[in-house]
């Protein structure tokens, strides 16, 4: 069965949840099991966000340090913070608008999301935009862009104007990677 | 519903209510328990449900009217944060003795960490002051699965009984495949016994035995017995847990190549912990690891302190989170075996949380800090807690505090005739809460402060539940102002911080009222930013022009995330992803550098 532990991290208000959620429910409609961590309450007001998210047969909802294959970080400075969660070989995709320090071993890919949000007059989309700029890279996630773009139709389904908007952002994060 | 969703472990305890026939459901917002009645209302709406759903007043009146449900024979339930067991604790006690007919359960949400409360308390230990059977899953689909056995529980021994998540539990997210609502009929039907639910003292300690008889026999109940995880382990050492421990030792032992070694019981209910258990696993091994969350609740009644080792004997830390990276570290320690360690994280703490950019607090907090600038001023519980950052809050106790803490503030200065101007601020939500009975006992005792009702119309720190001042249909509004000079209040007036020059010469105003007559109540009226309900105003944000001096008022004393100092240019700059166009920085910059931004 497919294995993957994956952190999510920013700030409060930038959508850390939704995202978290949205690959949650894309493992379910692939089939696998899936457990999550999120963060609520005070911090959401603009402090540290993380979420831990293990797809494949797992019982615990915490990513151990040392352990996570991908880290998603929407702010530059959060790489530093959550860096420990991942093994050796783990990758990061961050929001970033140079290149990030001390990053070892990791492949890292970045995009400056937040230029793309402002340009797009989309300032809550950083989430998708960096989330579709590890999607562009082949065999990352446990999930490809289809998969994605179909949980996004589900999810928003009632909300078609968000579901646009939504689309395109995270198709300006694949675009992004190029 | 046949297909598998994802469910947060505060909706999956939802479902499983109404799973199981819950009709009546109250609750009083905190973190992390407050998805659980948001949940239970949006089930029964989806589909057409018969029952009573309430965000009530606070956690006491909250359980109250679903244990009276319970009297009258339904199945009820009511959901709290730990803190809030604390403010319902009293009737708590008493239903413990008076006992149930319909199921009765108590959900109380503790928080290891703790992440969003004031302590780290241990509902369990309630439950044992109670003498009340708890429950504490690992898991959202445990969590659910509890409920059935809760109501079981419940109307089998007539108690009520505790189902106490954790943060890891309520706030973790797992594929469930919820099952149909079971209905089970029943009407309300209250029978006269005042005997007993009106029992005198003498009779009390009657049902005091009978509540003692009860919790043996619940020690028995086979449902809700430990379970070996990993039958076929054999070891002179095992391995018993409990909540999301259970969870994080499953993982741990497999990866450690320990799985088929050490035997790993899971205590459902840690209190009363089962007797028969007790006596197998003190005959049956030689040491026994207790890993369990926040205090020693399974390893107290495991009653051999030279064999049993967790947070009593000193091998599992006492405070914070039993995270799994610690708990390896303490499970390969027992089994005497090497593990690598494990990678750190980094000293700093990163970005701490603050008032959103726009929140009309921040211009409270602003103006209290111009009009008493040496006062004191005591806060509250909810988002202005985060006041702090501004200075503009100087102590959080617990729900309702500032009211009393002012007024207390105010005495202990008179008595040497030297009086400190205090202003003390208090959410609209925490005001209904807590902060009645103490405004009243200011007024009577003649205390001299200002009281600033931040009244942003909503519950905002918990994901904006409505207060009793809300105008929803089919219900009667209680409006702020009114219950204030129902008090007895005689300085009583609303304006917008939004408005700063106008709020400062009214918290002036209050300031003086204050000192020379009584207590002055001001309610800054604005709403949450957050609140989807809110009327939603398109407003231009602010740009700072070249005259900006680099002062730092702004970032400093206002302390808005969208204002941001650049080292380089030695001047502030908008964030434009944050800025929500408020534009009270405006009246704040001391050069004028700020001003709104012409749309293109």
């Amino acid at each position: 069965m497919i294995s993957q532990q994956l952190i999510v991290s920013g700030v409060g208000g930038q959508g850390i949840l939704f995202i978290t959620r949205l690959l949650a429910e894309t493992a379910i409609a692939k089939g696998l099991p899936v457990m999550t961590s999120e963060t609520h309450g005070m911090a959401q007001r603009g402090g540290i966000v993380i979420s831990h998210l293990k797809v494949g047969a797992f019982s615990s909802p915490l990513v151990v340090p040392g352990r996570a294959d991908g880290l998603i970080a929407l702010k530059p400075e959060n790489v530093r913070l959550h860096r420990h969660f991942l093994h050796e070989k783990g990758w990061i995709a961050a929001n970033a608008c140079a290149p990030l320090p001390d990053t070892g071993d990791s492949s890292v890919f970045v995009v400056q999301a937040n230029a793309i949000a402002l340009e797009m007059k989309a300032p809550r989309s950083v989430n998708l935009i960096v989330l579709g700029r590890i999607l562009a890279e082949e065999g990352r996630l446990f999930c490809g862009y289809d998969d994605i773009c179909l949980s996004l139709e589900r999810k928003l389904a009632a909300k078609p104007s968000l579901l646009r908007s939504s689309l395109d952002a995270l198709r300006a994060g694949v675009s992004g990677a190029k | 519903m046949t297909e598998r969703i994802l469910l947060q472990g505060n909706e999956a305890i939802a479902r499983g209510l109404i799973e199981n026939g819950c009709v009546v459901a109250t609750s009083y917002p905190g973190t992390p328990a407050s998805e659980v009645l948001s949940s239970v209302m949006a089930w029964q709406d989806a589909e057409g449900l018969a029952m009573h759903v309430e965000w009530a007043v606070n956690e006491k009146v909250a359980l109250e009217i679903a244990y009276a449900g319970s009297q009258a024979g339904l199945r009820t339930a009511v959901a709290m944060k730990q803190v809030g067991l604390n403010v319902a604790s009293d009737p708590l006690m008493s239903a413990a003795y008076l006992g149930t007919t319909g199921g009765f359960i108590v959900v109380s949400a503790d928080d290891p960490g703790p992440h969003s409360s004031q302590t780290e308390q241990d509902s369990r230990l309630l439950a044992m002051l109670a003498k009340i059977p708890v429950l504490d899953p690992d898991s959202p689909a445990q969590a659910r699965e509890f409920t059935g056995l809760a109501f079981e529980l419940s109307e089998k021994f007539q108690v009520p009984v505790l189902l106490r998540p954790t943060t890891r539990v309520c706030h973790a997210c797992q594929d469930i495949l919820p099952i149909a609502v079971r209905k089970l009929d029943r009407k309300a039907d209250f029978r006269k016994d005042p005997a007993r639910w009106a029992a005198t003292p003498k009779f009390r300690y009657h049902l005091h035995l009978e509540l003692n008889r009860k919790l043996s026999r619940i020690a028995a109940h086979e449902p809700t017995a430990p379970r070996l995880l990993n039958t076929g382990a054999g070891s002179s050492r095992a391995v018993v847990a409990s909540g999301v421990a259970a969870a994080h030792a499953r993982e741990i032992l497999a990866s450690l190549g320990l799985w088929d070694e050490l035997p790993l019981y899971q205590v459902l209910q840690p209190y009363p912990l089962h007797e028969t258990f007790i006596h197998q696993v003190l005959t049956s091994y030689d040491e026994i690891l207790v890993l369990e969350e926040t205090a020693g609740v399974i390893e107290m009644q495991l009653r051999d302190r030279s064999r049993v080792r967790g947070k009593i004997s000193g091998a599992v830390p006492e405070a914070g989170e039993l995270l799994p990276e610690l708990m390896e570290g303490i499970l390969a320690d027992f089994a005497g075996k090497y593990v690598r360690p494990l990678p750190l994280p980094p000293e700093e703490a990163g970005r701490r949380p603050t008032l959103c950019p726009g929140c009309p607090h921040r211009a409270s907090f602003y103006a209290i800090k111009k009009a008493a600038p040496h006062g004191i001023y005591p806060s509250d519980i909810g988002c202005y807690t985060l006041g702090i950052n501004l200075g503009g809050v100087d102590t959080v106790l617990c729900m309702g505090a500032a009211v009393s803490q002012a007024a207390g503030f105010y005495q202990a200065y008179r008595i040497a005739g030297e009086p400190r101007d205090v202003v003390a601020t208090i959410g609209d939500s925490t005001f209904f809460h807590a902060g009645i009975p103490p405004l009243i006992d200011a007024v009577s005792q003649g205390a001299r402060f200002v009281l600033v009702i931040l009244d942003n119309s909503t519950t905002a720190m918990t994901g904006n539940q409505p207060t009793p001042a809300a105008p929803l249909p089919g219900r009667v509004p209680v409006p702020i102002g009114q219950v204030v000079e129902g008090c007895g209040v005689r300085f009583c007036k609303t304006g917008d911080p939004l408005d700063l020059p106008a709020f400062i010469r009214l918290l002036r105003e209050a300031v003086q009222f204050s000192r020379d007559e009584g207590v002055a109540v001001v309610i800054a009226k604005s709403p949450c930013l957050v609140d989807r309900n809110r009327p939603r105003t398109k407003r231009p944000q602010v740009m700072v022009d070249a005259s900006c001096t680099g002062c730092r008022v702004c970032t400093s004393q206002f302390e808005c995330p969208a204002l941001v100092f650049d080292e380089e240019t030695g001047k502030v700059t908008v964030d434009l992803l944050i800025c929500s166009g408020c534009g009270v920085c405006i009246d704040v910059c001391p050069s004028r550098a700020i001003k709104k931004r012409e749309e293109k």
